[in-house]
């Protein structure tokens, strides 16, 4: 930056933070600030305009600015907080400057801009990337902890494994699926598996199909797999699309096919008989 | 006749499509099974879009039958990808060029209530399909 603006600004830079924080204060009054505290949007305010004219000084000192970004993203501030401010702070330094100045002719008027411009964009530039850095650190999280929440298997009994699904399957999901009931059933050494679809919203050909070859692939490592939780709505779609699911067992609900289940492994649920019952009791009010 | 569009470019789009079907079919008092079929052939169209061409857009528009006795919901699949040149043949069960169930074009025509499907080849292809509102 020129001496001489350099100068206009830093020697007045009181009455341009005045005039800054006026306007930011203004804007307040209609938008996303409004959950922050009165107090905490003044000091972050400050604080703010203290970074901006601390980087007209060390250009490349970066260090204040990622503090800063750091802990405005940690509070969860708007990213258009950073970019309105500054673009505020753009506008009312140049205006400023243009008030001080003697000759307005355009070139000087130009030459103003681009000093101003060369100071606050490179800011602008940082804390956007920080931003947008922190954003795709969580998505990147967010996607893993969903991966890990998209296939899951639980050995229910000796034989038995529920997978159950939540919510939309893509191409990348439906993969998982198959890899994971394939393990599991190795690993759990099932001979039954359940696929519960209660919760997945739409079931079109892509879903059906990389079922079917689920089920298909679960079938030629000697186990079989039941496909509970068809609501009726999406029974009903299931055949208008005109697809086959006779291959192996469906059900309508998990209860359902867990029942089912445990008489392909030549299990059933048995009532306690009353007598049984009473001795249980009689042994647990002995003890009392 | 104002038109809602979710533009297809990537597998994620075809869940907003569907997520703005869905709002449309419960605006116009649409039940929960033809919602969910609705929802069904949004998905089956777009998907058809995200796998056979560049990009595509999903439209909907609110319409009523000349008459004013019902409402329903068109849905308007459109893009500019290579076009279909046997429709016959795709619109048959089983007919798939990508190794899926092949289901998908004719389980919409089932789906909806009325079915329309115009394709240039080398110039995209246009489906609209309409379900009435019970
Ligand atoms: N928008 C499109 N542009 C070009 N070709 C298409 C388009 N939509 C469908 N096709 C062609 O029509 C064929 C049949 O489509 P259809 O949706 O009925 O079955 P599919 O996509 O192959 O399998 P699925 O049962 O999973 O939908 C496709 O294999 C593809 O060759
Ligand atoms: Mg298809």
């Amino acid at each position: 930056m020129p001496e001489t603006l350099r100068r206009i600004v830093i020697e007045n830079s009181d009455e341009i933070s005045k005039k800054w924080l006026e306007e930011i204060t203004e804007r307040r009054k209609k938008d996303y600030t409004s959950t922050i505290s009165e107090d905490l949007f003044q000091s972050t305010n400050r604080e703010f305009v203290n970074v901006i004219f601390s980087s007209i000084n060390r250009q490349q000192d970066t260090e204040v600015l990622n503090d800063f970004s750091e802990r405005l993203i940690h509070l969860g501030w708007p990213l258009s907080y950073i970019t309105d401010g500054l673009q505020i702070f753009r506008r009312v330094t140049i205006d400023y400057i243009l008030s001080q100045s003697e000759q307005v002719d355009t070139e000087h008027f130009s030459r103003i801009l681009r000093v101003v411009d060369d100071w606050v964009e490179p800011i602008i530039n940082q804390l956007v990337n920080e931003y947008s850095g922190s954003w795709e650190h969580t998505v990147s999280l967010q996607r893993m902890a969903l991966q890990e929440l998209s296939a899951p298997l639980i050995p229910v009994m000796d034989n038995i494994t529920i997978m159950p699904l939540i919510g939309t399957i893509d191409t990348e999901r439906a993969k998982l699926i198959m890899e994971n009931l394939l393990d599991g059933v190795i690993k759990n050494n099932a001979e039954v598996v359940l696929i519960d679809i209660t919760g997945v919203p739409v079931v079109d050909t892509m879903v059906a199909h990389h079922i079917i070859q689920a089920a298909e692939a679960v079938r030629l490592i000697g186990a079989t797999c039941i496909l509970v939780g068809i609501r009726p709505e999406i029974a009903q779609t299931i055949v208008n699309l005109g697809i086959d699911l006779s291959k192996f067992p469906t059900k309508s609900s998990l209860r359902k096919g867990f029942i089912k289940a445990l008489e392909m492994t030549n299990r059933d649920i048995i009532k306690p008989e009353e007598e049984k019952a009473e001795e249980v009791t009689n042994i647990l009010d002995s003890l009392k | 006749m104002s038109q809602s569009c979710v533009t297809i470019n990537q597998e994620w789009d075809i869940v907003a499509a569907r997520h703005m079907g869905r709002e449309k079919s419960k605006e116009l008092n649409i039940g929960t099974v033809d919602q969910a079929r609705i929802a069904t052939a949004i998905s089956e169209l777009a998907r058809n879009i995200y796998l056979y061409t560049e990009s595509g857009t999903i439209c909907f528009e609110a319409i009523e039958d000349p008459h004013h006795y019902k409402k329903g919901l068109k849905i308007i699949a459109k893009d500019e990808g290579p076009g279909i040149k046997d429709i016959s043949k795709v619109m048959e069960d089983g007919f798939s060029t990508s190794g899926g169930l092949g289901a998908g074009l004719p389980g919409v025509k089932r789906l909806m209530d009325s079915f329309d499907i115009i394709s240039e080849e080398g110039k995209g292809t246009e489906v609209i399909a309409v379900k009435w509102s019970r």
